[in-house]
């Protein structure tokens, strides 16, 4: 599976990405400019975390409009996938990629902490090698990450399944106590409709070897080399 | 043309600065503060031939970029003209 990173002025976890994916997955990996719109040679484009263009006017807001997320529609329609980790993550919801919106914490601190997540859908190539129920550790490191839908959008996002993570404890449990931002639902990652953009507060790069006190973010990306099929398209859902 | 542009978090949604800002107010002794909302005011200077098109072009502006619908909304103020004029201008 051919992976592009992209780097936004302000980008800090593309090395991170960049390094799992070439030396722990040992997948072909290049650094995708944010002004280039050619992602031809790629079948999963990443959107890491960082605070692009200084997260002035709202995080991801500036990333939102530049050139290679203007170019993702066109990507995800002839059969790529998109995931978007952190700021990545405010970056899809900024474009209107993924439904909804990050909002400051609602205890105003900068969390950078261990989480629980909770698999709820596992028919997405990015959780395609979990179970559902299934709880992952990965850190989280943002400002900005509670998650905002209004009801409408939170009923078509239930209906559809498109919940993925949510921030639970170790056994799985969804409680408040658990939720280190105030996110609606507890809500840590969703998908599109189509299941083929991803986005996710947690950093799965951080959790990709033993050395880094876990190994969780990997099943993540074992998940998408799985998803991969002998004609080179992807298992959607 | 000089255009403001106020943007609010929607009414409804919780205004974490907001309640922050009235909790250390209240430390102060400002105690009668009943609610407190923070926002954001965007200033544009933007060529125009009148008022209506300046308008037009910052509003387009907040839809695209200035402001996300999702969380907030905005008004639009275009400054009339006459209070550009240098101080002390005849009018």
């Amino acid at each position: 599976m051919r992976f592009g990173v992209v780097v936004f002025p302000g980008t800090w976890s593309d090395c991170d990405f960049h390094y799992v994916i070439s030396e722990v997955i040992r997948q072909p990996v290049k650094y995708v400019w944010h002004r280039d719109r050619n992602l031809a040679d790629l079948d999963c484009v990443v959107l890491p975390g960082g605070f692009s263009y200084g997260d002035y006017l709202r995080a991801g807001a500036v990333a939102g409009r530049s050139p290679v997320v203007e170019a993702l529609p066109e990507f995800l329609a002839r059969g790529g996938l998109v995931l978007g980790s952190c700021n990545g993550f405010q970056i899809l919801c900024e474009a209107g990629l993924l439904p909804g919106a990050l909002m400051r914490n609602e205890c105003l601190q900068y969390r950078c902490q261990s989480t629980n997540l909770l698999v709820e859908n596992t028919e997405t190539p990015f959780t395609r090698a979990l179970r559902p129920g299934q709880v992952l550790t990965m850190p989280i490191s943002h400002g900005e990450g509670k998650y905002h839908a209004d009801p409408e959008a939170l009923r078509t996002l239930r209906q559809r399944n498109q919940v993925v993570f949510r921030y639970a404890t170790l056994e799985g449990k969804v409680t408040r106590a658990a939720n280190p931002n105030g996110s609606v639902d507890n809500i840590a990652g969703i998908v599109n409709a189509e299941g083929t953009v991803l986005g996710l507060m947690p950093h799965p790069e951080r959790a990709a070897e033993s050395a880094m006190g876990g190994t969780d973010g990997l099943q993540i990306f074992h998940s998408l080399l799985g998803s991969l099929v002998e004609d080179g398209t992807f298992l959607k859902r | 043309m000089k255009v403001r542009v106020l943007v609010r978090l929607k009414p409804g949604i919780l205004d974490v600065q907001g309640a922050a800002v009235q909790r250390a107010l209240a430390g102060l002794g400002f105690g009668d503060v009943r609610g407190m909302r923070v926002g954001k005011l965007v200033e544009v200077d933007v060529d125009a031939t009148d008022g209506a098109q300046a308008r037009a072009r910052v509003e387009e502006m907040c839809r695209r970029l200035l402001t996300n619908t999702i969380l907030e909304d905005y008004t639009i103020e275009v400054e009339p003209t006459e209070r550009l004029a240098p101080p002390g201008a005849v009018r």
